[in-house]
């Protein structure tokens, strides 16, 4: 009964896995019908260490870990915050939940194509109208996806906007499922809502938390849809990530070698990032 | 390794519990007074407008003459509506050149079905084998799929699309890869491992065999993780990207959203016809949302409690 599944993940996941290893290994072009030759680890040399080469590849990986060290804490803080806000014992919760929710239904290449013009430069692009009309005219226009100052942050901006809903439903599921009890115990000791926050919340909610925190990492390394619509990597690389360097390298240049080079540093550092994961989750499991 | 499947699985027979009731619906607890009261609403009623201002926006651009979409917060105002960008899309995209709509319509819709129903039997029996039968090596398949699950698409990429590049520009390079899926046989295997076994064992002893056992007495009962793993599932097919830009380049086979990227970068630019593309790509998905509201909400939790 497993055999259809099982071929299937072993011809379609467990061999492409194994492959881009392989292929990491070799010049490896679609353009040409030489055979393939055995490269060693030149691949690496290049995009690693070669000085003339390995600069648009670390520009990439700094831009992935920049992106990472905005969504991750913003858009966790505002799931978290948005969970508490719609866990209240008020009406209508389940409208606003659906407002919350809905960006994460829309698929990522319509909102990316959505906020280009959002982000339209000229003063009549929208954000530029919002921010001169609450500016009372004194701020703006500004070139979102131009600047290179920020054009990686308004890409980290629309990801927030676009994810949010889906850390908030993983976080609300944590909060109902924190007993009353441990609320009604901690109001007989007298403690404040704050204190509440802090002694039950907090840790009732640690393992969603850390999921959370896991999930986004792995989202803000994957980044390509965005980048591939609206910058193309520019302007001058700011917006370059590891996958759009690797999709560019295999697809528009043909060189599938060093995309596939490029694929095992970014499994390496998604599997480092899901080892830490681990280990602070085994960490509360002993001290619990 | 298998520690760590079984808490999972724990985790999440738990929160499947919790989930069948409405999480609206919370114990009977002191409210805030109205001032908070106020205060909260205020603050969500201004973080939804912030929301959906962006969706907003699009659907109003679509019904606007195009000149009309970049003019600031003018572009709110519904002024001059009609269908006319809906048009003009139908009638940009009529030819074997550009494509015709109907066709990105047909390719998303092939393979987001094929995806999704396909996906459905074969994970779904992976995830009872895994569950409830004894076979040699299933320790180490359920492992494996463990590991899985947190390798992201992206990994695989670029092999695949060398693996795959003599068959480039069909339907079907577009789906069968995409069929057999980690995270939907461990959703499958969670849900089976929480059905008790004496039902299991009632059904060997009237005689069936384990796919008479499966087809007629579990998958009945299963209904919640079937529909949460058809959600999950569709929407990542519809949305798909990152393959279908390496793989495709006639616009006989190419999927909406690849469509209206295409159709973004290619001038003259025409604002209302992509946010008119933009509203039809998305109104199936949005439709489903809004009818199966709480299962969309209750499956993506179910994904992610495994912490």
């Amino acid at each position: 009964m497993v055999t259809p599944a099982m071929v299937l993940l072993i011809a379609f996941v467990a061999i492409p896995f194994v492959l881009a290893f392989w292929l990491s290994l070799h010049n490896v072009r679609l353009d040409s019908a030489r055979p393939s030759t055995w490269m060693g680890l030149e691949q690496y040399r290049r995009i690693l260490i070669d000085p003339l080469e390995r600069g648009d590849f670390y520009r990439s990986l700094l831009n992935n870990f920049m992106f990472a060290i905005f969504v991750v804490p913003v858009q966790t803080g505002l799931a978290l915050a948005l969970a508490l806000l719609l866990n209240r014992p008020l009406r209508g919760m389940a409208i606003f939940r659906t407002f919350f929710f809905m960006p994460v239904v829309f698929p990522m290449a319509l909102v990316a194509v959505v906020w280009t013009l959002i982000y339209s430069r000229s003063a009549q692009g929208m954000l530029n109208g919002v921010i001169n009309a609450i500016s009372f005219g004194h701020l703006g226009p500004y070139d979102w996806l131009g600047n290179p100052h920020l054009a990686l942050l308004s890409i980290a901006i629309m990801s927030v906007w676009a994810g949010v809903g889906f850390q908030m439903v993983i976080i609300l599921a944590g909060l109902q499922g924190i007993p009353t009890s441990l609320y009604e115990a901690a109001a007989i000791d007298k403690a404040n809502k704050w204190q509440q926050f802090l002694n039950v919340t907090i840790p009732g909610l640690r393992n969603t938390l850390v999921f959370v925190i896991m999930i986004t990492t792995i989202f803000s390394l994957r980044l390509f849809d965005q980048v591939y619509i609206m910058t193309q990597g520019g302007p001058n690389n700011a917006t370059s990530t590891v996958m759009y360097q690797a999709v560019t390298s295999a697809f528009q240049e043909s060189n599938i070698g060093k995309g596939s080079a490029m694929t095992v540093v970014f499994v390496t550092i998604i599997v480092i990032v899901t080892l830490i994961q681990r280990r602070v989750l085994r960490q509360e499991t002993e001290i619990s | 390794m298998s520690d760590i499947a079984a808490r999972d699985a724990a985790a999440y027979a738990g929160a499947i519990s919790a989930l069948t009731h409405d999480p609206d619906v919370r114990a009977p607890r002191i409210g805030p007074g109205p001032a908070r009261k106020a205060f909260s609403y205020f603050v969500l009623i201004l973080v939804s407008v912030i929301f959906f201002a962006p969706i907003a926006y699009m659907i109003i651009g679509s019904l606007k003459p195009s000149s009309e979409v970049l003019s600031g917060l003018g572009g709110f105002i519904p002024k001059d509506l009609s269908f006319a960008n809906y048009r003009g899309v139908f009638a940009r995209f009529n030819s074997d050149a550009t494509g015709y709509f109907g066709n990105f319509y047909v390719t998303s819709l092939i393979v987001s079905s094929v995806i999704v129903i396909g996906g459905l039997m074969v994970n779904s029996i992976a995830g009872y084998a895994l569950a409830r039968l004894q076979w040699r090596g299933r320790n180490f398949v359920m492992t494996t799929i463990v590991l899985l699950i947190i390798l992201p698409f992206e990994a695989i990429a670029v092999p695949l699309f060398y693996m795959l590049n003599n068959y480039r520009n069909t339907y079907y390079v577009q789906f069968i890869p995409f069929i057999a899926n980690a995270l939907s046989i461990y959703l499958f295997y969670t849900f089976f491992i929480g059905i008790p076994k004496q039902i299991q064992e009632a059904a060997r002893i009237d005689g069936a065999g384990p796919w008479r056992t499966f087809f007629s007495i579990i998958a009945p009962m299963s209904k919640p993780v079937f529909a949460s793993v058809t959600i999950l599932t569709f929407l990542a097919a519809w949305s798909s990207f990152l393959f279908p830009v390496m793989v495709i380049d006639q616009p006989k086979y190419r999927p909406l959203p690849l469509a209206i990227a295409v159709f973004q970068g290619q001038p003259p630019t025409d604002w209302g016809q992509i946010f008119a593309f933009g509203v039809m790509l998305v109104t199936p998905v949005l439709i489903v949302f809004l009818l199966f509201q709480r299962w969309f909400v209750q499956s993506v939790a179910s994904s992610g409690l495994k912490g």
